[in-house]
């Protein structure tokens, strides 16, 4: 359980990390002058660190962690290689240090979530298979009977993520440090896109679903509300997600029928997505009145409201009607944030919170930080989330306006201006958020050296 | 009866969770379908490609709308092609020009794709096609416009212009949100890299953009004294123009 430690611990500090560089690209944009004329900071080369340090460094940390532990618990075994999984550690932790690296340099195959070049790539894919054989071996060698629902999804998230990271990072190499894709133009953006909603389906959805039915649960102390809605929930997932890439692409040069049935099967996809969420609210059944008293309850079950807001966002924005407004605009971003903030952040909190309690044997340093932590990640994710609706509908409008000669209304650079106290807005809503992720740091941090404390001083009589 | 023996689901379900060879099978199979069904067909469907649809290649043959891939003559030079000629793969700068443009993230802010919407082809020209990015390895659509769209961006502002917008873009356009890029007017073009990287767009599996041995001979001279920020107006000029649209033709289906 060591590697689950060190993983856990690694998370917050990469939530720290990845929100931060966050506030910075937000501030960029609200004023320019930040980019202070640095090359490895303008907003470009930053805006990929950004989301790799989010979603691979803080979000693989997490599932790292939480994968591990789950399929021990739920096992009633061992991992199957404590030395796999510490290969895993310092692989993945080595290839954040490599994407801290060559990101601001500007090193990157310039395919979105999928910027690093072909050598850390293929060092993704080898730790990314340790990972999944240690945990499918760890599945295999299981005392229960059943496969807990929890590493089906992982085991999901496993599969596809490796189908999806070899596909698209196909490249010829120039150098060491270039690389050019083997697709091009459209079938190159469909690849892309593919992977580009996955990585949000899988890594970021089944994975942290795989968390939800584990830790809710546990949490709640109750059981899952219904065996027969998960079984449902895990198949359709599985079949559907994987089709949604297309409406990505809604009126590009992609041929029509391909974002057409993205759509449809995206607008089909509300109907897993909020069995699932419900699956997961309903498990607290009678158990409602602990969400005055338990903090952690309250990040989990937020997390799932966030979640069946942003599955049904989804589905809206990709009927076509809606995508033309909202396609390349702001609204995009804050559809991506409350799901990241709202859904994966949150749920991601809730579970490791409870696995540090856990894994030191201890109460946390502070409750009460707890819960101030639990109130600026929601407000910080609500006033970022409602800044870019704003400015995103705002944006789709003013591009499309014309006035009464039949002439557009604003030039583009006008919208760019009307979006100033938006982009301020967010900022701030990103401050309020990353404050949360400090505090939790330093709860964290305190719980462990306090329960070190406790484990030595009582280690001494007995030694005695 | 145990219960660890009892069904709660159906009999396949059940087995399915028992085994986790079974599990993983099913997994990789439910999660292939999708992907397949949506990416493959884009390989070897006509209509996918503007130059490749039979109604398409029906009117460039009879003449009736401009070529929409450039047919180089034997001996003909890349500088030999004219705007309205045809897609046609990038010249040497152009070239070293998009790997800056890729470097330094512009696809973050700023889209290549023109979508069929009236403001759209009031503000930026005419719809983006599939062929216009056939040689674009890997493409450059882009996802957001906190800039504008460049896919037609090429001819629009002079050299001049883009020179000053790109080092200071506030001088030019106060409202602007973008990076200063003067950092670009230092960085010079490596003509063997430049070389490396025109042999590799030759020999792609898909789209290969069919460079002669002279062409990428021809990289030396085309970037010698050339700073990057020269590379990214040669790449930006060269966008959108490389089609004669006529008005009226359905090019996508």
């Amino acid at each position: 359980m060591d590697v689950v430690r060190w993983f856990s611990i690694m998370a917050v500090v990469y939530l720290v990390v990845g929100t931060l560089i966050g506030v910075w690209i937000a501030s960029e944009l609200a004023w320019p002058f930040l980019n202070f004329d640095i090359a490895e900071i303008t907003f470009g080369r930053l805006r990929p660190l950004h989301t790799n340090a989010v979603i691979f460094a803080f979000g693989g940390c997490t599932l790292m962690a939480t994968g591990y532990y789950m399929v021990q618990r739920t096992g009633a075994t061992r991992l199957w290689s404590n030395n796999l999984a510490w290969f895993t550690f310092w692989g993945w932790n080595l290839i954040i240090v490599l994407a801290v690296i060559t990101l601001p340099l500007g090193i990157t195959q310039s395919k979105e979530y999928a910027e690093l070049e072909w050598p850390i790539d293929i060092l993704i894919a080898i730790v990314w298979l340790a990972f999944g054989l240690n945990h499918i071996m760890t599945i295999a060698i299981r005392k229960t009977s059943h496969i807990y629902v929890s590493n089906w999804f992982t085991m999901g998230m496993i599969v596809m993520i490796t189908y999806l990271h070899v596909v698209n990072s196909l490249a010829i190499p120039v150098s060491l440090t270039k690389s050019y894709s083997v697709f091009s133009g459209v079938q190159d953006a469909m690849v892309q896109w593919w992977w580009g909603h996955n990585a949000v389906g899988f890594y970021l959805t089944a994975g942290f679903l795989g968390i939800m039915y584990y830790f809710v649960p546990k949490q709640a102390n109750r059981p899952v509300f219904s065996y027969r809605l998960s079984v449902l929930h895990f198949w359709t997932l599985m079949f559907g997600y994987v089709w949604l890439g297309a409406h990505h692409l809604q009126y590009t040069a992609l041929p029509d029928w391909t974002g057409s049935l993205g759509a449809a099967i995206s607008l089909a996809m509300i109907i897993p997505s909020w069995g699932g969420a419900m699956n997961g609210m309903m498990t607290l059944s009678g158990a409602w009145d602990r969400l005055r008293t338990d903090y952690i309850l309250r990040f989990l079950v937020v997390s799932l409201a966030f979640y069946a807001m942003s599955t049904f966002e989804g589905p809206v924005m990709s009927i076509k009607t809606v995508n033309a407004l909202s396609h390349y605009t702001d609204w995009t971003i804050g559809h991506v944030h409350s799901g990241a903030l709202g859904w994966v952040a949150m749920v991601s909190m809730g579970a490791l919170y409870h696995m540090v309690k856990k894994l030191w044997n201890t109460e946390m340093y502070s409750d009460n930080l707890v819960n101030v932590h639990f109130w600026l990640t929601t407000i910080g994710t609500v006033v970022y989330i409602v800044a870019m609706w704003v400015s995103g509908i705002m944006q789709g409008l003013m591009w499309r306006d014309y006035d009464e000669y039949g002439t557009l209304t604003y030039t583009f650079v006008e919208s760019v201006s009307a979006m100033h106290p938006y982009y301020a807005m967010r900022a701030i809503g990103g401050i309020i958020f990353n404050l949360g992720a400090w505090i939790m740091l330093y709860n964290v941090v305190m719980t462990v050296r306090q329960a070190s404390a406790a484990r030595d001083t009582n280690a001494v009589p007995a030694k005695a | 009866m145990s219960d660890h023996d009892k069904i709660y689901s159906t009999r396949f379900q059940d087995k399915v969770e028992r085994s986790t060879v079974l599990m993983f099978v099913m997994v990789a199979i439910v999660v292939a379908i999708g992907g397949i069904v949506e990416i493959v067909p884009l390989f070897y469907l006509d209509r996918t490609m503007t130059h490749l649809s039979p109604d398409v290649r029906g009117k460039v043959n009879s003449k009736e709308i401009s070529p929409i891939v450039w047919q180089r003559q034997p001996g003909q030079s890349l500088d030999d092609w004219k705007p309205g000629d045809g897609v046609r793969p990038y010249k040497p700068l152009e070239l070293a020009g998009r790997d800056v443009y890729i470097r330094e993230g512009c696809y973050l802010c700023h889209s290549q794709m023109v979508r069929p919407f009236r403001d759209e082809k009031d503000r930026y020209g005419h719809y983006s096609v599939s062929s216009e990015s056939m040689y674009d390895h890997p493409f450059q659509w882009g996802s957001k416009r906190t800039g504008p769209d460049l896919a037609r961006v090429g001819g629009k502002y002079s050299d001049e212009w883009h020179r000053r917008h790109l080092k200071y873009p506030r001088e030019v356009v106060p409202e602007s949100v973008m990076p200063n890029y003067s950092f670009l007017e230092k960085g010079k073009i490596s003509a063997e890299q430049l070389k490396k990287n025109m042999e590799v767009m030759r020999n792609m599996p898909f789209y290969p953009a069919p460079y002669t041995d002279a062409d990428i001979a021809s990289a030396k001279s085309a970037v010698e004294g050339k700073t990057e920020l020269d590379a990214v107006i040669a790449y930006l000029q060269s966008l959108g123009n490389h089609i004669k649209f006529t008005e009226g033709v359905n090019y996508r289906d």
